[in-house]
């Protein structure tokens, strides 16, 4: 019962055709032009705190990613990590609705390719259009960088933030798979938009908080613990946990991993397994990678739950809108 | 006609949870034949036309396009046949060539070819003009004749039209039809659903009445109008003379005469009874103004059926949902 012929056959094509459409929509102009302002006066910000206070820094530049003056919360990694998401949502919210609403979709369909060739190439296209976009964004925060500190990044550096755009992109991409996955629910191009900002509002600022709550709910603080002025242990591993379920979270804790070489835990940890520790001695690179590929793998695999399950759905939707 | 058949159906059947699409409706088409699929709204003929191009999976029963099975080999039949969607639609931002250029990538036509084919296309529809024009500006009618280049582009062997007329005024559904037509004369087998009876009637060899799920009638159009209609013919005449109804009623074949209005007859007759009915009034030094026979049309078929089986309207009433 085998269907005859490649489910990839077009793919190439419909991925060229998406983006172009989203290299030439004003939509991703305008958010690149968000973007890029946002690195600008991040990029200034860090660049000032980094002449002020560092005299001798091994990771001098990744702190270009991180740092930003004191007092404010706005660094280019906070911008990004909210930011990043919008792209994603901004490029895929309408990807599969517009096709129902423009009517071209039982068109497209009826030309030898399969469904499958269509959702991949929708969202292969708006992939590569997100990491051209992030590409540019990292070269333009490396060259402003370069002229502002004027000292060039180490060969460790250069491959942390390399690392580090590779698991932008995944980011991206998760975020991509769930506009994905609601413009395949919502026939309306509105309400898929509204949902996904509603989700990512929800994952981004409130579940933390909630994480929170909700562990100190299941796993009532220890007095002890409290007297001491510590977390107790249980309490705060549920909350890491619950905690991550949020695709930020889990970014987060990855550029934490990449770009603070000192890192060497993201959970809680006992002092009993810091025995022997030089505490600030940065690990090698392979090491940081080891401690957040979880948190990545974890990205990688909700991308493609998220898809899969939007997949299931597009190949039994009838055709006719 | 060569009698090589195209499109086969075998008791296909299409089913959504209870309510039931297609019922076990069987047709053919042969090569450069036009035939119709006619019927109201959400009797099944989107459904079935979905198919018969594999987009949509088929409950029960059995389809062969050019000899391949459209759920099994969805890409064979799809490279050979074209379709129109019910309001068809392209990517506004993108001009009409560039339209079909994406298309023609889909199919796999090399770049020189390709361009050759959609200039060819655009040619006979008549867009030339309007090749370098973004779509969002083009009218209905236009945006139908943009979708049937798309059909010429790709070299199809049928082309399958999913109501090509509605919502087009008179002037579009001409020029629609005479490149339809023009499919025919090229060889290219037509399959076209409409609800709007008397424009598909000009261009149809056969039509399929369907009726909630089911062919009801198959046919070309004068045999449908025997069977429902009844057998015979009927002529109308105007013409004045005394006691001409007594005259005519007694030509050989006439079994009836119908007074319509002032000087106004009509006869009912096996057969056409035009040459006699003018010679008599001929005969009578009479004033002859009007003799036509009444051609079986298909909005009187349509009408007529329907009308005398209402209970066969209801299941369709299921259907509708899922067919709007």
């Amino acid at each position: 019962m085998r269907r005859e012929g490649s489910a990839f056959q077009g793919l190439g094509v419909v991925t060229l055709k998406e983006l172009a459409d989203h290299l030439t929509s004003i939509r991703l102009f305008v958010l690149e032009l968000l973007v890029m302002v946002i690195a600008l006066v991040t990029v200034y910000l860090a660049t000032e705190q980094i002449r002020e206070t560092t005299a001798e820094d091994p990771f001098l530049f990744l702190k270009l990613f991180t740092t930003t003056r004191e007092q404010s919360p706005f660094s280019f990694l906070f911008f990004l990590s909210f930011l990043v998401p919008l792209m994603a949502i901004g490029l895929g919210f309408d990807s599969v609705n517009s096709e129902y609403n423009q009517r071209t979709l039982s068109r497209i369909l009826s030309q030898p390719i399969y469904r499958d060739a269509l959702l991949f190439g929708k969202f292969l296209g708006a992939l590569v259009t997100l990491a051209i976009a992030l590409i540019v964004l990292w070269l333009s925060v490396i060259g402003l960088g370069l002229l502002f500190i004027g000292i060039p990044p180490g060969g460790e550096e250069v491959a942390r933030i390399f690392v580090f755009l590779l698991v932008t992109i995944v980011y991206a991409g998760v975020w991509l798979a769930l506009a994905l996955l609601l413009s395949i629910l919502f026939r309306s191009a509105a309400t898929a938009a509204l949902t996904c900002l509603g989700l990512w509002l929800f994952l981004y600022v409130i579940w933390p908080m909630l994480a929170g709550q909700i562990a100190q709910i299941i796993v009532p603080p220890d007095p002890r613990y409290t007297a001491l002025g510590l977390q107790t242990p249980g309490t705060a591993v549920l909350e890491q946990i619950l905690s991550r379920l949020s695709p930020s979270t889990l970014f987060g804790e990855v550029v934490v991993a990449l770009l603070d070489p000192t890192t060497r835990s993201l959970g809680p940890i006992y002092l009993s397994q810091m025995q022997g520790a030089v505490l600030g001695a940065p690990l090698p690179i392979a090491e940081s990678m080891l401690i957040a590929w979880p948190q990545t793998v974890g990205m990688v695999a909700t991308a493609i739950l998220l898809f899969v399950i939007g997949y299931v759905i597009f190949q039994r939707q009838e055709v006719r809108a | 006609m060569s009698g090589d058949i195209v499109i086969e159906a075998h008791g296909l059947t299409k089913t959504y949870g209870r309510a039931t699409a297609v019922d076990h409706i069987s047709f053919s088409v042969e090569r450069g034949e036009v035939f119709g699929l006619l019927g109201p709204n959400g009797a099944g003929k989107t459904t079935t036309i979905l198919m018969l191009l594999g987009l949509t999976e088929i409950s029960g029963g059995d389809v062969r396009v050019l000899g391949f099975n459209p759920a099994r080999e969805p890409l064979s039949v799809k490279r050979r046949v074209g379709y129109l969607p019910d309001t068809v639609g392209f990517y506004d931002q993108l001009t009409a060539a560039d339209n079909l250029r994406y298309t023609a990538r889909l199919i796999g036509f090399k770049a020189i070819d390709r361009e050759k084919r959609i200039a060819a296309a655009l040619d006979q529809v008549g867009l030339s003009d309007f090749a370098d024009k973004g779509v969002g500006t083009f009218s209905r009618g236009m945006r139908q004749r943009l979708g049937l280049a798309e059909i010429l582009m790709k070299g199809a062997q049928i082309a399958i039209l999913d109501e090509p007329t509605s919502g087009l005024d008179p002037h579009a559904t001409s020029e629609l039809l005479a490149i339809i037509r023009g499919f025919k004369a090229e060889g290219v087998s037509v399959l076209l659903s409409s609800h709007l009876l008397e424009r598909v009637q000009s261009v149809c060899d056969r039509v399929a009445l369907f009726s909630g799920g089911r062919i009801a009638l198959m046919g070309t159009v004068a045999e449908l109008g025997r069977a429902v209609l009844g057998g015979g013919f009927v002529v109308d005449i105007e013409a004045e003379g005394a006691g001409l109804a007594e005259r005519l009623a007694l030509i050989p074949g006439v079994s009836g005469v119908e007074k319509t209005g002032i000087a106004k007859l009509r006869l009912h007759a096996d057969r056409d009874v035009r040459p006699e009915a003018a010679a008599e009034v001929v005969a009578m030094q009479g004033r002859l103004k009007y003799l036509g026979v009444q051609e079986p049309n298909l909005d009187a078929i349509y009408t007529r059926y329907f009308a005398t089986r209402p209970d066969e309207e209801m299941p369709m009433k299921e259907g509708t949902l899922h067919a709007a």
